[in-house]
């Protein structure tokens, strides 16, 4: 069942608009012009799609508030931000198929009656870079962008816009101050940008990989959808396989896989013995071998203690020291705080200091009860997702690794060899 | 009528304003949530998260500055949740802050320190010893930035950008590295900022304070060769005892006489004796101005904040200001000219200490312009708060002192000097003599209401006999602002404008007593409007002391030697 | 003198972007591929031209990763240093990049301005970890031995 890599996984097939109109490409844009805005927000909220890009937010509410609002102009923006380690699949869509983007987007703008759409984009994607601007310019071309879209009374135009290095620019209300040409910092929720967005309008934010999802939706119906995986969140999702896997890379598949068979079927089995797997990336909570059969949808994977996010699933191996890899995620999040609000500018420096003591063998057991109050803290204060999620990694660490822990602190010892623990350092 | 919203705090059922946050809600039960980052002045910015709340709900905790009351809400402002969430927030940031209270400028009014006191932290979790030091801004003359002990908040870059409409400094670099900095790190004193320290008002801790003299001060006074002579400012007086536990606006203008005496002053003065004499040139140059089809509107000159400002952001609007120096600056060459010959003290000999409501004095006693006696003219330029330092210093008793007088003769001043401290007074001041300068006849009635009162900008026509005298008054220069994009764009009515870089005008100036706020601001000036009018001279040009200082030295008003002494002129600066 | 380099970009940027703050960032790309790095000189122009207090852009700035006030190598290095690279051994390639590429700590340049390393916090590279970019070029499934033969090729370009 393919929706979002159809094209993708087919022999020969390029990221022109001639590959993509051979296969069916815009044929979805042209259904929609001929509907009426409430019927493609119906089929949308019928399909149950939610945002891929971690929160899972109903789609076809989201578009269906901002249709709503009086407010104008409206704007359609395409997170493509992907900066969670572990996710690479944004970069794939991009590079491959970026017409199916494209299409998604019009129908968009279209549906919420916005005139103008943004793709922010990572600023390492080069590659992604050149071949949207390449795409874009076809599409206007072939009048499915531009003035009056195929003699319709629509127009619509996509400007791309480039990130310059900042994690924390794929939380949606930092995005948009990025957008705007400022420093990425989260805005107060609410309002939510649904209503005030990019320029304090009324935007429709979504992830490359939702919108990827919405000309299928329209050519073959919401309900159909509905109906594709796992009944609480409906549709193929890309599972993004990394760390110690054998087959590393993206598999898309309906949401009811489990995680024995995503990480055996899919991913070819663990390269040595399974020690941990983080589902959505490093802002998610660890998972043992313990959860192997639990299914891999939102809902799922939160009732195991994590959270899907991204999809990116990062297998860990049992050579690795659960204090040295928890010490390695938080410095990700010291490095990438925006350093606007106290606990996740404040409290990433200290759980790095922390952790970095313990690998030291400089711990003591008060240290553990510490991070855990930390992580509760700043769960419950911070900002933005970033803060809020930063140490969820190394609360499941704590938790399911404890003897690990104890092991630097008490008795001075990483029995991988790895922490700097009585060597010269 | 407003839409009303109805919420629980803490139990109790609170009526409200829509679009009133759970912050400014629970004011109305008595309750102030602790707070850093949340200033009343200034936008939101929701980043320190110490003033979180529960509301029934939501997953997370709420900032409760930051966030908006609704219909039904059920909020918590005191559960066991939100203090250890407190708690851990304030220890995080003492966790990276310099623990030196004991040293520190802030001591005693530091916002940080009370509320680590308050929510009980008596130990601190987080390893100590911090891994980096930043070094401090000592470029300005009147304000030292120390980066160690800001806490991010953006009070200060907020009021900068905000109330004076001036950017002069920003975050820089990002997460924990994050900092306050100017433009390249290049210093205060070379970029935009116009020393008007309402930055130091506004930081909680003591990450911002004025660049203090005290010392070189002490030396003076203690110097048998120097002979000392201490002015101070209107606004001064109003404050000061704010320092020593009085009530806000307690007017103590004999007390403070009296300490200054104490301190060891040889002579204490009066700036306000030079105020009188800025009202007279001021008015005279207006006239003139109006006569002869000169540049107008003219605009005041004595607030050194606004001088900068203008220097560096409307340079081609330098011809609009008078061309007299401040009151502060008038009486430094007074000084040093006039009551040096009187006295026969020479000048180098005569050591000149300024006490004012401001710290921008400090970079305008330094500027080149301000050396008609051959030397600089002031000496030295003190704060509110400093002043009040070092009468604490020596044990004076400042509660308890007995009323004394200024000395003569540069002691003596009217009531329209006396507001010069407050916003719209120096308008009003300089209405009252250019009224008997115009019409050749006497000012019945002397108060101006139209341009009092806190508003950002008051007009108002005034009518001298025949002419009708359209002015304005601001103060914060984003409220001057506005004016001056009036003169730039050719629209501006007006033939006389003041202002004022600080909102309130002096009295709410950058060196006063901390807190300074809205209502502490209008305490003070309703205790000057007071004095102006227990005073028994309320018109500048019946100063009897001015009126001798321009028999005996300066013949009249804008002669040549009060051009060369009294006037001055401007930089171009541009901003970029 | 680096504004006269970009001038001509910069104003189809500003023409494209009438909300002035918007063109910023894409200015400040245009600048640095042409002058190597931002320079207070641009930094001012494009805040007189955008109508921000200069201290504004220069914050801007400083918070994004990818743009630098200082100039880099011919070869920017960027050596991924994420979770999903570091489990696939990144930590032995930037070590064998580090003393390949001639002996300089990351985040600096070689003397000559041939190289620059930066350990970056993601690539989204991980179906290919570790991973490493070459300005542009990417390189993955990376040993330190094929990383030092990579990075011998570069050196050896200075000759040609």
């Amino acid at each position: 069942m393919k929706i979002i890599l159809k094209n993708i996984e087919k022999k020969g097939y390029l990221p022109d608009i001639n590959s993509y109109m051979r296969e069916g490409g815009y044929k979805a844009l042209k259904n929609a012009l001929h509907m009426k805005p409430e019927g493609i927000l119906s089929e949308i909220k019928k399909s149950k799609l939610v945002g891929r890009g971690g929160a899972a937010f109903p789609t076809g509410l989201k578009w269906e508030f901002t249709y709503k609002t009086k407010d104008f102009p409206k704007y359609v923006v395409c997170n493509a931000d992907e900066g969670e380690p572990g996710t690479f699949k944004d970069r794939l869509i991009l590079e491959k198929d970026p017409h199916l983007l494209i299409e998604a987007m019009v129908i968009c703008g279209f549906t919420i009656g916005a005139e103008e759409g943004f793709i922010y984009i990572r600023g390492e994607y080069f590659k992604g870079y050149e071949v949207l601007q390449k795409a874009i310019d076809e599409a206007c071309r072939h009048n499915f962008l531009g003035r009056n879209i195929l003699g319709s009374k629509f127009s619509f135009k996509i400007s791309l816009y480039k990130g310059a290095g900042a994690y924390v620019c794929g939380e949606e209300t930092a995005l948009l101050d990025s957008l705007e040409g400022k420093k990425g910092q989260s805005r107060v929720k609410p309002p939510f940008p649904t209503f005030v967005g990019f320029n304090n309008k009324p935007t429709v934010l979504n992830n490359v990989e939702t919108f990827a999802n919405i000309p299928e939706i329209i050519l073959k119906g919401g309900e159909r959808f509905s109906r594709i995986g796992s009944s609480f969140s409906p549709g193929t999702k890309l599972y993004c396989l990394s760390g110690d896997i054998n087959n590393p890379g993206i598999h898309e598949i309906p949401m009811n896989v489990s995680l024995q068979d995503l990480l055996e079927r899919y991913g070819g089995g663990v390269r040595g013995s399974l020690k941990g797997v983080l589902p959505g990336g490093v802002s998610s909570g660890l998972l043992t071998p313990r959860d192997l059969d639990i299914t891999m949808d939102y809902p799922g994977v939160q009732k195991a203690g994590s959270m899907l996010g991204s999809g990116a699933v990062i297998v860990i191996n049992d050579k690795h020291c659960m204090v040295d890899l928890a010490e390695k995620c938080v410095e990700f999040f010291d490095y990438e705080s925006c350093g606007k609000c106290t606990p996740c500018r404040e409290g990433t420096k200290r759980a790095k200091e922390i952790l970095i003591n313990i690998a030291q063998g400089k711990g003591e057991l008060g240290d553990i009860a510490l991070l855990k109050e930390l992580q509760e803290i700043m769960f419950d204060t911070s900002r933005c997702g970033l803060g809020q999620a930063a140490l969820n990694a190394v609360r499941s660490a704590l938790e399911k690794f404890y003897d690990e822990f104890e092991d630097h602190i008490l008795r001075k010892k990483c029995k991988f060899g790895v922490c700097p623990i009585g060597k010269d350092i | 009528m407003a839409e009303l919203v109805n919420l629980t705090i803490d139990g109790y059922q609170i009526q409200t304003a829509k679009n009133t946050t759970i912050f400014e809600a629970a004011k109305k039960i008595n309750i102030n949530i602790p707070h850093l980052c949340y200033h009343e002045n200034l936008s939101i910015y929701g980043a320190c998260r110490i003033c979180v709340v529960e509301v029934e709900g939501r997953p997370r905790l709420e900032p409760s500055c930051a966030t908006i009351a609704e219909n039904g809400m059920r909020v918590k402002t005191n559960t066991a949740r939100v203090r250890r969430a407190r708690r851990m927030i304030v220890e995080l940031l003492l966790a990276n802050h310099p623990e030196d209270c004991f040293t520190c400028e802030s001591n005693q009014v530091c916002e940080l320190r009370k509320l680590a006191y308050d929510l009980g932290i008596r130990s601190l979790r987080f390893e100590k010893g911090r891994k980096y030091h930043y070094k401090l801004d000592l470029s300005s003359p009147a304000i030292i930035r120390d980066p160690n002990k800001c806490i991010l908040c953006s009070r200060c870059i907020r009021v900068c950008l905000e109330i004076q409409a001036v950017g002069a400094i920003e975050f820089v670099n990002r997460g924990s590295k994050t900092q306050v900095l100017t433009f390249f790190n290049k210093g205060l004193n070379n970029v935009e900022c116009t020393n008007c320290g309402q930055c130091i008002l506004a930081c909680p801790t003591g990450a911002l304070r004025e660049k203090t003299i005290v010392d070189e001060v002490w030396e003076a006074i203690s110097d048998p060769k120097k002979f000392v002579i201490v002015q101070t400012a209107p606004a001064v007086r109003s404050a000061i005892g704010e320092e020593f536990g009085m009530k806000p606006g307690a007017l103590v203008t004999g007390k403070m006489a009296a300490a200054l005496r104490r301190l060891g002053f040889s002579r204490i003065f009066d700036t306000q004796f030079t105020a009188d004499l800025t009202i007279i040139e001021e008015a005279y140059e207006l006239v003139e101005r109006i006569k002869n089809k000169g540049i107008l509107p003219m605009i005041t000159s004595c607030s050194p904040g606004w001088i900068k400002y203008i220097e560096h952001f409307f340079p081609d609007c330098l011809e609009h200001l008078s061309t007299c120096k401040s009151p502060q600056q008038m009486f430094g060459a007074i000084a040093k000219t006039y009551y040096s010959q009187k006295t026969g003290i020479e000048p180098k000999n005569l050591y000149v200490v300024s006490i004012m409501p401001c710290t921008a004095k400090k970079f305008e006693a330094k500027r080149p312009e301000m050396r008609a006696s051959g030397a600089q003219d002031v000496d030295a330029v003190l704060t509110t708060r400093e002043i009040a330092r070092m009468i604490k210093e020596t044990g004076i008793d400042f509660c308890n002192l007995q009323d004394e007088d200024f000395d003569e003769p540069l002691g003596i001043s009217t009531g329209a000097a006396v507001i010069f401290g407050a916003t719209g007074g120096v308008m009003e001041a300089a209405l009252r003599t250019a009224y008997e300068v115009v019409t050749g006849k006497t000012l019945e009635r002397v108060e101006f209401e139209q341009v009092r009162g806190l508003e950002g900008i008051k007009k108002a026509n005034i009518m001298l006999d025949g002419l009708e005298l359209k002015v304005a008054v601001a103060h914060g220069l984003s409220n001057a602002r506005i004016l001056l994009e009036e003169i730039q764009n050719g629209t501006s009515p007006y033939h006389f404008i003041e202002v004022m870089a600080c909102p309130g005008g002096c009295l709410g100036g950058g060196g006063q007593p901390m807190p300074t706020n809205f209502e502490i601001r209008a305490m003070r000036a309703a205790s000057l409007y007071r004095e102006d009018e227990d005073k028994p001279v309320r018109k500048s040009h019946e100063n009897p002391a001015i009126k001798k200082l321009y028999e005996e030295f300066l013949e009249k008003p804008l002669s040549e030697k009060a051009h060369h002494l009294l006037h001055t002129t401007y930089t171009k600066r541009g901003r970029y | 003198m680096s504004i006269k380099k970009c001038r001509q970009e910069f104003e189809k940027i500003f023409k494209k972007y009438p909300d002035k703050t918007q063109a910023l960032l894409p200015c400040l790309y245009v600048a640095q591929e042409k002058c190597g790095c931002l320079t207070e000189e641009i930094v001012s122009f494009l805040a007189q031209r955008l109508d921000l207090p200069k201290v504004e852009v220069y914050s801007v700035i400083t918070f994004y990763s990818m743009f630098s006030f200082e100039k880099k190598g011919k070869f920017v290095i960027r050596i991924c240093m994420s979770l999903p690279c570091y489990l696939r051994g990144s930590r032995e390639i930037l070590e064998a990049v580090v003393e390949e590429a001639l002996c300089i700590k990351p985040n600096q340049s070689t003397e000559a301005k041939k190289f620059t390393i930066e350990p970056v916090s993601c690539l989204g590279l991980c179906d290919i970890a570790p991973a490493m970019m070459i300005n542009k070029k990417i390189y993955g499934n990376l040993t330190p031995q094929k990383a030092r033969e990579i990075i011998r090729r570069y050196k050896q370009e200075k000759d040609k």
